[in-house]
Parts: C-alpha cells; sequence; structure tokens
C-alpha cells in the first residue's frame, strides 16, 4: 500500500514557487516586461539628469528604488494572474495544503523575480552613472535583499487580493505602493549612504528600520493571507 | 445527452487516513445555510451521501448547486449549519481536502505547463508517494498519455478537460465534486470521463454531479436532487425511473 501524507508548509511553498518559475520561465512575460521597463527607466532617466547640478551618487538611489519598486509591481502582479486564469487556485485552496503555503510560495517566487530583476539592474545603474560598484556591492545587495523581502510580502497579499477583481491591475499598485513607502524610504536612504561613501554605521539606523518593517509585514501579511481568499 | 460507459481497468482507491471504517457517510450536510450579503444562496440543506453513491444534482442557473459544492470543496465557509466529509466538520484542515477531488468546467490548470507536469503537480501537492507515475496513470485513464508532454495551452477544450479530470482524480479521491464536468467534452471525453467516474464509484468514491443535462446525471445517479432556491424540492433514490419521465419531473418541480 503506498502511503500519501501531505507536504509540510514550506515543502508545499518549495512546490509552489517552483511551478510558479517553471512558467515564468516557459513564458518569460513578466520578468521581460521588467527588465525591459528597467533598461528603459534607466535610460530616460539618464537623459533628463543634468550632471553640472546634481552628483550621480545623488541620483542613483532614487532612480535604483523607482525601478525595483515598479517593476517588482509587473511580477507581483502576475502572481495570482496565473492562478485566476482558469480558475487554477480553486484547485490550489482544494488541495491539502496550508494557505500560508500558498503565500509563502508565492511570495518566494516573487522574491526570486525581484532579485533576477536586481541583479540585472543595478550593474545597469553602475554602468550608466559611473557608480563605484565594486566597493559598496555587498552592502548594496544586503539592502536590496532585505528590501525586496518586504516588497514582495506586502505584494504578494496585495496581488491576492486584487486577482479577483475585474481592476486588477489598477488596483495592486493602488493598495501597494502606501505600504511600500516604509521599506522604500529606508531601503533608499540607506543606499544613498553607502553610495556618498560614507560608512555603513551610518545607514544602520534605517537598516533596522528596514528590517523592523520586513519582520511586521512578513508576519502581518501571511496571517491575513488566508482571509483574502474568502469569498 | 447520455454517454456509453466503456469498461476501463478498475483501479482500487489508495487508502486514507480519513477513510476509516466507520458508519458515519462521506458526506453529511445538516441544516447548512450559505447568505452573501442578504442572498441566501443555500437554505438549510440536510442531505448525506454515502460512499459508492452518486448524488446527481439538477436545477437552474442561481439555484445554489455551485455554492454548495464550493463548501463541499472547503473553499467557502458556511454561514451557519454543518458539512462533513469523511467525518472531518467543513471548512476542515487538510484532512478533510486530502479525500475530495473537484472537477469544474473551468480547466483549473497552468497553461503554460504541459498535461504531465499539471497532475504532477497536484499529485504532489496530496503527497503520493510517486507523483510522476500516478499522474502517467491518471492521464492514461482519460486516454491522454500520448498527449501527456504537450503544453495545455496547445491542447483542445475537450482535451483540457480531460487533463483536469486527470488532475481532479490523481489521488483517487473519496469524494469527487463534479459542477458540469462535460461541457466542453467530446465524445471521447465524455466516454472517458464516464468510464473514470464509474470507476471510481465502483470503488466506493461518493460523487455529487452537478449537471443541467438530465441524462449525463441521470447514468451515474443513485439518487438525485432537485434543486431551486438554495433548497432540495425533490431529493430521492434514483430508482428506476426513465429519463422521459424524469424529465416531467424536473419541469413539474421547477415551473
Amino acid at each position: 500500500m503506498s502511503t500519501r501524507v501531505p507536504p509540510g508548509t514550506f515543502a508545499a511553498a518549495a512546490l509552489i514557487a517552483r511551478k510558479d518559475l517553471a512558467i515564468e520561465f516557459r513564458t518569460r512575460s513578466a520578468f521581460l516586461a521588467a527588465i525591459v521597463f528597467s533598461l528603459l527607466a534607466i535610460v530616460i532617466f539618464f537623459f533628463a539628469w543634468d550632471a553640472t547640478a546634481v552628483n550621480a551618487v545623488d541620483l542613483a538611489p532614487g532612480v535604483l528604488w523607482v525601478i525595483f519598486t515598479f517593476s517588482g509591481l509587473l511580477g507581483l502582479h502576475r502572481s495570482f494572474g496565473v492562478e485566476e486564469a482558469d480558475r487554477a487556485i480553486d484547485a490550489l485552496l482544494a488541495s491539502p495544503v496550508d494557505r500560508e503555503a500558498v503565500f509563502l510560495g508565492k511570495a518566494l517566487a516573487n522574491l526570486l523575480f525581484v532579485l533576477g530583476v536586481q541583479a540585472l539592474a543595478i550593474p545597469a545603474v553602475a554602468l550608466f552613472y559611473n557608480l563605484p560598484l565594486s566597493r559598496v556591492l555587498g552592502p548594496l545587495v544586503g539592502i536590496a535583499v532585505l528590501a525586496a523581502i518586504g516588497l514582495v510580502s506586502v505584494g504578494t497579499l496585495f496581488s491576492a487580493m486584487a486577482a479577483n477583481t475585474r481592476l486588477a491591475e489598477l488596483l495592486l499598485p493602488v493598495l501597494a505602493l502606501p505600504f511600500f513607502v516604509p521599506i522604500i524610504l529606508p531601503a533608499a536612504q540607506s543606499t544613498a549612504r553607502l553610495l556618498s561613501g560614507r560608512p555603513i554605521a551610518e545607514a544602520m539606523s534605517w537598516l533596522r528600520i528596514l528590517i523592523a518593517f520586513d519582520i511586521v509585514f512578513v508576519v502581518a501579511c501571511a496571517l491575513a493571507f488566508p482571509f483574502t481568499l474568502e469569498d | 445527452m447520455s454517454h456509453a460507459i466503456t469498461p476501463i481497468e478498475h483501479i482500487p482507491r489508495t487508502p486514507h487516513a480519513a477513510d476509516a471504517p466507520g458508519a458515519r457517510p462521506a458526506i453529511e450536510v445538516d441544516a447548512l445555510t450559505r447568505a452573501f450579503g442578504r442572498r441566501v444562496a443555500i437554505r438549510r440543506l440536510t442531505f448525506a451521501v454515502n460512499d459508492g453513491e452518486c448524488l446527481a444534482l439538477f436545477g437552474p442557473n442561481g439555484a445554489g448547486k455551485t455554492t454548495l459544492l464550493r463548501i463541499l470543496a472547503g473553499l467557502l465557509r458556511p454561514t451557519s449549519g454543518t458539512a462533513h466529509i469523511a467525518g472531518v466538520k467543513l471548512p476542515g484542515g487538510a484532512e478533510a481536502r486530502a479525500v475530495v477531488g473537484l472537477i469544474s468546467h473551468q480547466s483549473m490548470l497552468y497553461s503554460a505547463l504541459t498535461a504531465k507536469e499539471n497532475v504532477e503537480f497536484t499529485a504532489r501537492l496530496y503527497g503520493l508517494e510517486s507523483p510522476r507515475q500516478a499522474a502517467m496513470r491518471a492521464l492514461q485513464r482519460m486516454r491522454l498519455e500520448e498527449r501527456a508532454e504537450s503544453p495545455v495551452r496547445s491542447l483542445s477544450r475537450g482535451m483540457q478537460q480531460r487533463v483536469s479530470i486527470a488532475r481532479a482524480i490523481v489521488h483517487e479521491p473519496r469524494v469527487v465534486l463534479l459542477d458540469e464536468p462535460y461541457t466542453g467534452l467530446d465524445e471521447t471525453g465524455a466516454a472517458a470521463l464516464s468510464a473514470a467516474l464509474e470507476s471510481l464509484k465502483r470503488s466506493g468514491a461518493a460523487l455529487v454531479l452537478v449537471t443541467h443535462h438530465l441524462g449525463e446525471g441521470l447514468a451515474l445517479a443513485t439518487h438525485t436532487a432537485i434543486m431551486r432556491e438554495g433548497q432540495f424540492i425533490k431529493h430521492e433514490p434514483r430508482g428506476t425511473v426513465e429519463l422521459d419521465a424524469y424529465r416531467d419531473v424536473y419541469r413539474e418541480a421547477i415551473g
């Protein structure tokens, strides 16, 4: 007799994340859109920039975080869009996996999506604005990962809420952007201090805020997520 | 329209924790009510479906049939009353959902993945021991093994529906909930579905089949119910009633 033990929360989350990444790998629609958007934004900011009035290190943090915020939304919107298309979400929710596993799996896939966009956008911004990337790469990656965790937590929750509505594409940014502010603000401030050559200790107060909001958002969104799926 | 049921290999279901023998029916519903705001979709429904029985549920649009199935699938909470699946009160945890298979007229598939990947993903969610082999077995039951590696988006509507059915029965569920499952199926698909459902019923699964087509429902049913405005206005054993006679009963019941 074969045995059947439904996967635990983390194993189920890994299954769901792997499925989402496989779908994105096949279609590449959201990732390509995010990369194209990022490059376009970098080019537009670059040509609108007056190098004699504003230093590159003063402008670059804003450019980076505008790109990360809006390119992330493209992936977040798609996260539950693929579930709603043929009501695959019903089969997922009727399966014996926790609602929390669905949230964690979706958030994990979204995190890898955002990190992938960041991995291409950071070198591109450094190239255009001639940033001293090698000097600050480690801490900058750390800030990007911390911010991405907060962004995808909030974004995954609101993506689930918005997906079931007719105005999902409009509703997601309207709901999510105000909650992105406590993440983007410390991330941009920390990035600015790093790029201007100040010691990492000067950014610690902002990093503490970033970590605190990460914890709050991850916990709150995981707890709130099951209620977003109720009719 | 009724579809000929061709014999297929009988595949016994794998016992599950919630399958433990006992007197409780596979599905028990007691005074179940569900309201959406002020609109009451289901009013104090009470019924039971035992292992190996099939309840065919008929009724006009808006009668509450789909709402009832969504509650039994654990997708909706009752407003009042109770529903049990395999003795577990809904909306229960994983134990109740593990023994339910849900089939709808919507495919519930990921179009970018292949047929096999879709079914295998479900098999993994249900913790089957050999998910790849289980997926292939389910696709073979639906006569789709040759298209197992095709992306779902490249399949016809009928084939997609058959993949969806393979997905729903891959874990050999004790309770199968079907919401207009014949929609979009061609003759081959309809026959494969009828054979798979007959096999599931024979192996002891309890079925609830929602359909507008009286012939399809009566072909599988051990019990029938006609639903209107959230209530069963007629609920009885299938008996030996003929399709034409039941059509008259249905017309009379729904007015």
